[in-house]
């Protein structure tokens, strides 16, 4: 590929013009140009986040709500300072931020810390780091780099399409071999969106998707016995009530004893009373449910799925292909993580690590999604960057 | 050209229709989750909320009749593991043994509990922890994650073996009992296994009560939401004397033996003791092995109470109730005088006096006084067994007494009938032999006590040990409410004459049991029931002589008696199993214990014996009318010897 940019010298051409098409791209106009909603937006759901947390830790900002608030400090920091990047270096750092978070990958595979029977955590100068959700980054950037470079019109050609299949496989299996069958699915499911959404043809799609079925049984048959546990607890998780089905039996009970208004902020029973597993972590909308009712969790949900929509939105405003794919990218991680964590304390889908983003108590989750805020606010405002050869697009 | 930007727009667009639809199906489910299924997960919720406990209920303690506490609660310490409080349980147990030494078995039994329950259930780690034990533990408690001391309830016999048999013991419930009653299943919970603590399981176990605790995911109790009190054990207050008992067992020494102190006036029994004896507080947490097995296996029967379970021949203490029977039916007199060469012969087989050289012509009262053998064989067939059965159970002999004690026995008065029933035939020496207490007659100690208590007092009494519930008396508190015996005063008379004549008479069996306390005198009976037949060549040798047998052949000594003689108040039968001779060996023991029961009591006015001995005086009269007996000395206060009138009933 880097011969591929090398070769079309009309690319950074192009860029040279644009930027001086573009006069006010000076670091402080830019920051006008960030998207102040989108921003308070995501600073009002790390609100609920810490609101939520306060409650987890027992009414009190220790353990859990406090140390939050630090790293999402942190983490609006870092969004704002990415907004800012120009996507033409984000489209240069791609590719060694992609080969960063496979190395990251294969290491945590070697010397990575045991979590629940998973090796997922890594330590990085006395930081405990979570690789797989940094990867996700690395393959929306580097894809959305590769999409971009092809342009439209290459997708039609399979060839094309084999390395970045290779990429996004690349990610998937080391992950799937850590192994976190959630995150993995993720990974897959967001470089397949990215796949369909840069224009790859239908019979392209058709051709791909129809051995699935078969693909799947081949999965089920190498999953390991607590993956398949998993599964059946979920089928039938009162089969072993206080063992692995506990927790998606309780979590239905908290859920339910909230009702429609909620048994009141600081007053969940089960989530105080402890009978909430992980009530800090991948259970937290359990908690929010329990306290604030339905109404609350209704809020959640709308909050949530603004921000996804709004992400989606940035990703379409686009003119370049690049801010495209990576505002979609992110869009559907952050939509991804949502949707199956939701599903997954409603008991919808199997049990799997998976947190409910800025919501969930975690560091490397809420900086690498605020990272990904970032990439997507870059998208936002360099949207008006042009493709190459497409001046003439239909636009606002 | 193709739009790449209309494309992405187009399947954008479609792929937020996707993300839309998926976070509605999840608002969906959400409403279907807290607001359909709100109620029926809300009940859950509750139940996973609260929990509902029993509570043990204190058992009710037993006293004796002046408050002293037989039988007590104490708190007790045991030590509990929470496997999830702890990550090492191995080091954590083994540091724990360093502490409280635990053994192979207790490991084996932590070790499969730990394997049985959830991680959130305690384990116990050892019951019945002492203060110090408790103490250590909870100073080491830093280095005992998960270990954690509970309070719970010992059952306490202070006089231990004094009483062991009376008031029994209590053991934890075993799965049948469990089956019968769920609420035994409750930590703490025992079940009474012998003497009144069995009988009176109802009255003492009480009903337990229950908590509401609310708990969090561990079942760590965060608060309490309701209580209901259960109902305690009834408290039980019993006839018994604990002074007298220890005073009893103290005259008793290391003697296999019986005996049985009773107000001949109501049946209340005074004191009981069965020699010898064992710990029933052993019997709370467990007795091992080992220890039962000697128990079990000693031939001295330390489990058993003799009392009510020993079946002994009466022998010669028989022969009260044999005379009785006869002048009942009204085939001898008083008067009627018979002949005892020293053996009497029926239907080809010589019967022995036990005074080889006979007693010569001997009317009842001198039948009784000598304990001829001869006189009561020639009694007994004229009387023949019938009338003996009869006035035998009306006395309280071989028949079921309705005392407060499980395993009580009724003994045996033989019958013809009663033979058969067995397949035997009946021949006319078996009647001789019922005739001086030998053969098939079978009775206990207690049977005994009531036996001469009727005689003493004329009433029928009924023994009992239970004198109060909770501070209910129980009713036949007075002597005027005890129906009297179906037999004509003078009958009785006639034997209690006899018994005195045996103790106060010159010539009299049981000299050795005359009362040294002035103006008091006592009445009895020896008997001595051997346990194997004395062939004919060896008593006819002349050699013969009980005391060279070895100890399990030696006859049994036996006595019964009762005191003051003019106005009875005090029963006393002994058994001394293998005691060879009741004139020796029982009527010794009977005096002092009959001394020490007359000093006890609150309403007389006894004083101890003088240190020396006055020498015994001859009564001043034939005492064939007993009523003319010296008349009560005037009351006297007296500082020795008086219990703590406080604790007078």
């Amino acid at each position: 590929m880097r011969r591929n940019g090398m070769n079309t010298f009309g690319f950074l051409k192009s860029d040279r013009r644009l930027l001086r098409a573009e006069p006010d791209f000076r670091p402080m106009a830019r920051l006008l140009q960030v998207n102040w909603l989108y921003v308070l937006l995501v600073c009002v759901l790390a609100g609920v986040g810490y609101i939520a947390l306060y409650s987890a830790g027992g009414g009190s900002a220790k353990p859990f709500a406090g140390p939050q608030m630090v790293r999402f400090g942190f983490g609006l920091v870092m969004m704002i300072a990415v907004s800012l990047v120009s996507p033409r270096i984000l489209r240069m750092a791609s590719l060694p931020i992609y080969l960063l978070s496979v190395t990251l990958l294969a290491l945590v595979l070697r010397m990575g810390h045991v979590g629940k029977g998973a090796e997922r955590w890594i330590n990085l100068a006395g930081m405990q780091f979570q690789p797989s959700e940094f990867a996700k980054i690395g393959l929306v950037l580097m894809l959305a780099t590769w999409f971009h470079r092809i342009g439209n019109e290459r997708m039609g050609n399979p060839l094309r399409l084999i390395p970045p299949a290779l990429l996004t496989l690349l990610p998937v299996l080391l992950v799937l071999k850590e192994p976190n069958l959630g995150t993995a699915t993720i990974i897959g499911v967001i470089g397949a969106t990215m796949f369909f959404a840069a224009g790859m043809r239908l019979w392209q799609i058709l051709l791909l998707v129809a051995p699935l079925p078969f693909m799947g049984k081949l999965i089920y048959s190498h999953l390991h016995d607590y993956q398949k546990a998993r599964i059946d607890t979920f089928l039938h998780p009162e089969h072993d009530p206080l063992g692995a089905g506990y927790n998606i039996i309780q979590s239905k009970i908290a859920l339910g004893s909230g009702g429609m208004w909620g048994e009141g902020y600081l007053h969940g029973s089960q989530g105080q009373l402890n009978f909430l597993p992980e009530k800090q972590t991948d259970f937290i909308f359990t908690m929010i449910g329990e306290e604030w009712g339905f109404v609350g969790g209704i809020a959640v949900i709308t909050l949530l799925g603004t921000l996804v929509m709004g992400g989606m939105l940035i990703a379409i405003r686009s003119r370049n292909q690049f801010g495209r794919l990576l505002g979609l990218g992110i869009a559907m991680d952050f939509f991804l993580y949502c949707a199956v964590n939701l599903s997954m304390v409603m008991g919808a889908i199997p049990v799997g690590g998976v947190p409910l983003p800025l919501i969930s108590y975690g560091g490397s989750a809420m900086l690498t999604m605020m990272f990904g805020f970032g990439l997507l606010m870059s998208a936002w405002v360099h949207r008006n960057e042009r493709d190459p050869g497409t001046e003439d697009d239909d636009d606002d | 050209m193709r739009s790449g930007r209309g494309v992405f727009t187009r399947r954008a667009l479609l792929v937020m229709a996707v993300q839309a639809g998926v976070l509605g199906a999840l608002g969906r489910r959400l409403y279907t989750l807290q607001v359909v299924d709100g109620g029926h997960l809300r009940q859950l919720a509750e139940r996973n909320r609260t929990s509902k406990r029993l509570l043990a209920p204190a058992r009710g303690t037993i006293h004796d009749r002046f408050g002293v506490a037989l039988a007590d609660n104490k708190v007790s310490w045991r030590a509990l593991l929470m496997p999830e409080e702890t990550t090492d349980i191995p080091a954590v147990i083994e540091r724990f043994s360093q502490i409280v030494p635990l053994d192979e078995h207790d490991r084996a039994r932590i070790e499969r509990d730990l394997r049985h329950v959830h991680k959130y259930v305690p384990v116990t780690l050892h019951e019945f922890l002492s203060w110090d034990d408790m103490a250590r533990i909870e100073l080491n408690a830093p280095s005992l994650p998960g270990v954690l001391v509970d309070v719970g309830s010992t059952r306490l016999y202070p006089f231990k073996d004094l009483t062991a048999h009376i008031v029994g013991y209590v053991a934890p419930p075993n799965e049948e009992d469990v089956a019968k009653d769920t609420t035994l299943s409750l930590p703490g919970m025992r079940v009474g296994r012998a003497g009144i603590e069995q009988t009176q399981e109802a009255v003492l176990r009480g009903e337990p009560g229950s908590v509401e605790m609310e708990v969090n995911a561990v079942g760590r109790v965060i608060g309490e939401i309701d209580r209901v009190e259960g109902q305690q054990g009834e408290d039980v207050r019993l006839t018994l004397d604990s002074v007298l008992q220890q005073q009893v067992l103290n005259r008793l020494e290391d003697r296999v033996a019986s005996a049985v102190v009773m107000d001949c006036r109501n049946g209340e029994v005074m004191a009981m003791v069965s020699t010898p004896s064992f710990d029933p507080s052993l019997f709370d947490s467990g007795v091992s092995h080992a220890q039962w097995n000697e128990w079990a296996n000693d031939p001295r029967t330390p489990l058993v109470d003799k009392a009510v379970s020993g079946l002994y021949p009466p022998g010669s203490t028989f022969k009260p109730a044999v005379a009785l029977a006869a002048l009942k039916s009204g085939s001898v007199t008083a008067q009627d005088r018979f002949n005892c060469p020293g053996y009497y012969d029926l239907g080809g087989v010589r019967f022995h006096c036990w005074n080889r050289w006979g007693h010569g012509l001997i009317n009842m009262r001198e039948g009784l006084k000598y304990s001829c053998d001869v006189y009561f064989y020639e009694v007994a067939r004229r009387c023949g067994m019938d009338p003996i059965q009869a006035v035998g159970n009306a006395m309280g002999l071989g028949v079921k007494l309705d005392i407060e004690l499980p395993h009580v026995r009724s003994g045996v008065i033989p019958t013809p009938e009663w033979r058969q029933k067995h397949g035997f035939h009946w021949n006319g020496g078996d009647t001789v032999n019922a005739g001086i207490g030998q053969g098939f007659v079978q009775v206990t100690p207690l049977a005994l006590a009531t036996y001469v208590s009727r005689i003493a007092s004329g009433r029928d009494v009924q023994p009992h040990l239970l004198r109060a519930t909770n501070d209910q008396m129980s009713a036949m508190a007075s002597v005027d409410d005890v129906a009297k015996v179906d037999l004509p005063p003078e009958y009785l008379d006639v034997v209690r004459g006899g018994m005195f004549a045996v103790v106060n008479d010159p010539h009299g069996t049981a000299p050795k049991a005359r009362l040294d306390l002035p103006g008091i005198q006592m009445a009895g009976k020896t008997g001595s029931a051997q346990v194997r037949r004395v062939s004919r060549a060896l008593r006819e040798s002349g050699h013969f002589n009980s005391m060279n047998l070895p100890w399990e052949y030696r006859p049994h000594a036996l006595f019964i008696c009762f005191a003051p003689y003019d106005n009875p108040k005090y029963a006393v039968s002994i058994v001394v199993e293998h005691g060879n001779a009741g004139a020796d060996e029982a009527a010794p023991l009977a005096k002092l214990i009959m001394t020490d029961t007359l000093l006890r009591d609150p309403a007389s006015d006894v004083r101890p014996p003088a240190p020396v001995v006055a020498p015994a005086t001859e009564p001043a009269a034939d005492r064939a009318q007993p009523a003319d007996t010296a008349p009560t000395p005037a009351p006297q206060p007296t500082g020795q010897g008086q219990p703590d009138p406080g604790a007078a009933q």
